[in-house]
């Protein structure tokens, strides 16, 4: 019986042969992504219900990301109950203090996300991990208490959506621009409870990185989960990034599979991409919205905060002025180090940005860049829902790091490729 | 018997529901104080127990945060009826014991300010202001399962 990618991995974590859409499943999960939003009030209701317990502690990833460092003194509390948490269990993988860092980004880095596997997290954007050919979907903080302490959860197999990029990606457009056309066609319900799996030749141009992008956003379509196949460029990465468990099964969609749609993508012709106020599915090309006046860039988060893209901004703003106020996040502490040793932190700091610590910040409208009454943000982050960054009046425009530095040294949505 | 506080709007999103500068408490009361605050400033104001949310399609996208099913149930709302809802907020409700209605043309059946009394087990919506009774299709039986037990963590319990 042909299967997809998803089904297999899905069949694996509950013992059966094989698993089909629809069918509710029992099953294991490898990893479970806790963070200081979500997590504290999983602890809360694990104690509540007398099973304070964790079913294995080399298995939970735990980072403060979102109020990190703590923003407040209620955010202070979170965080101290996640490290009282983490300390009573022992937890093997808690990065804190100086080692916290944007929990999408940080995972990969340091060698947790596998191929085959079953991922979950608190956090609606845990779908990111699905670029390295695993499935990996966002709960809440019930079901994180019950992944907590059984290791297990329940999931209704979803039927895929194929996406076949083809083509190749033009100057000035990366796989930012990719996703929010994407999006911009199937709409933020277009792939409902679905999984989105992304194939085609395009993606042999893009690193783990540029991917983790495009997965990062499957949720702003609605999707359970996207996923990416694994191939070179992916063995590539988890020959550099894997540390102690470095075994993994690959699993591939059989070409027969069974899909709900095939939407394909001719990523030649794609412009720079800008999803307008105040939906993810907003996205227009850069032609038909130039010009607009911003107050505010933001370069960082789960969807644009890796080395990669802070290059790609640098690269923008090398000898230039920025017109605006304009945040740089590095999204791990290790991407904040090589950024530094690299020499971006002089072009950043050359041209007028504040560069901030590891955090997910002014992303969620937490704090380190909120935005007034009023004011309008160019952001390489996922989300522009009303109030998003800020006031419900505020406005946040989503695009490419390079579109972003480019409309911070001019003021305005800015196409990036007459920097390039 | 509840009133509807009807928003003809698809994807109201977590972010309207709860905005995130609030989600650094995860106390039902205090975050019942800020409910739907984005979309509609008075609505706390204006909520009594009992009553019920009705929107349109993908209700709650967005973050998987709890805090939008705990900030409707602390502000004493019965449940949300919506053409559809988005996959998380839906899972997270059925986990912690909120009942959801999934009703195609929910806002053109019910209205603002309308009384309406709700059957689950039957999956009928008495709407009293226009009498009619409108039938929808109760959740599956996994689901009604969990929201009986009290939900999800009760049921990892009762396995033991």
């Amino acid at each position: 019986m042909p299967s997809t990618i998803t089904e297999k991995i899905l069949a694996k974590a509950a013992g059966e042969k094989i698993v089909k859409p629809g069918q509710l499943i029992d099953a294991n999960i490898d990893i479970v992504m806790c963070h200081d939003v979500t997590t504290p009030p999983a602890i809360s209701m694990l104690i509540n219900e007398g099973v304070d317990q964790v079913f294995d502690r080399e298995k939970i990833i735990v980072t403060p990301d979102h109020f990190q460092p703590a923003k407040d003194i209620k955010s202070a509390e979170l965080h101290k109950r996640l490290d009282e948490w983490a300390r009573r269990h022992n937890i093997k993988y808690y990065y804190k203090l100086g080692r916290a860092g944007v929990c999408h980004a940080l995972l990969p880095e340091q060698g947790h996300i596998r191929p085959g596997e079953v991922i979950v997290g608190g956090d609606s954007h845990t779908c990111t991990y699905g670029a390295f050919a695993a499935f990996s979907t966002g709960i809440g903080s019930t079901d994180l208490a019950a992944a907590i302490a059984t290791g297990k959860l329940w999931f209704k197999v979803p039927a895929s959506i194929k996406f076949v990029l083809n083509g190749s990606l033009g100057r000035g457009v990366y796989s930012k621009d990719v996703i929010l056309a994407i999006i911009a066609r199937i709409g933020t319900d277009g792939a409902l409870y679905k999984a989105m799996e992304f194939t085609g030749p395009a993606l042999a141009d893009m690193s783990m990185e540029a991917r983790m992008t495009i997965t990062n956003m499957a949720i702003e379509a609605g999707a359970k989960s996207g996923i990416i196949g694994f191939d070179d460029i992916t063995k590539r990465y988890l020959d550099e990034h894997l540390k102690e468990k470095k075994e993994y099964t690959v699993f591939e969609s059989d070409p027969d599979a069974e899909y709900e749609a095939v939407e394909k993508f001719d990523c030649s012709k794609i412009e720079p991409m800008v999803a307008l106020p105040s939906l993810p599915s907003g996205g227009v090309p850069i032609s038909q919205c130039a010009g607009e006046k911003m107050n505010q860039a933001y370069i960082g988060s789960c969807t644009n905060g890796r080395i990669e893209d802070l290059r790609i901004a640098a690269n923008i703003m090398k000898g230039k002025q920025v017109a605006i106020r304009t945040i740089v996040v590095p999204a791990t502490p290790a991407i904040w180090k090589q950024s530094m040793d690299e020499g971006l932190f002089d072009i950043f700091y050359d041209a007028g940005c504040v560069i901030s610590a590891p955090t997910c910040g002014a992303c969620l409208g937490g704090f380190m860049g909120i935005l007034a009454k009023g004011e309008k943000c160019i952001s390489t982050t996922n989300r522009n829902f009303v109030g998003r960054m800020g006031h419900p009046e505020s406005k946040v425009y989503l695009a490419s790091p390079a579109t972003a530095a480019a409309s911070a040294i001019e003021g305005k949505l800015t196409d990036p490729r007459k920097y390039l | 018997m509840g009133k509807a506080h009807v928003y003809k709007r698809d994807h109201i999103n977590t972010d309207e529901i709860i905005p995130a500068r609030y989600l650094n408490t995860d106390s039902e009361t205090e975050l019942a104080k800020h409910c739907m605050e984005d979309i509609d400033a008075d609505f706390v104001k204006n909520v009594q127990p009992g009553d019920v949310i009705v929107a349109g399609q993908d209700f709650g996208c967005g973050s998987s945060r709890e805090h939008a099913v705990w900030a409707i149930r602390g502000a004493k709302v019965q449940t949300v009826i919506a053409d559809s809802f988005a996959r998380i907020f839906y899972r997270n409700a059925i986990n912690c014991g909120f009942y959801l209605i999934e009703l195609a043309g929910a806002t053109r059946k019910i209205n603002d300010g309308d009384e309406v009394n709700i059957d689950y087990e039957k999956g009928v919506i008495e709407n009293k202001t226009t009498g009619e009774k409108i039938k929808f299709q109760p959740l599956p039986d996994f689901a009604r399962k969990i929201i009986s037990e009290g939900g999800l963590l009760k049921t990892i319990k009762c396995k033991g």
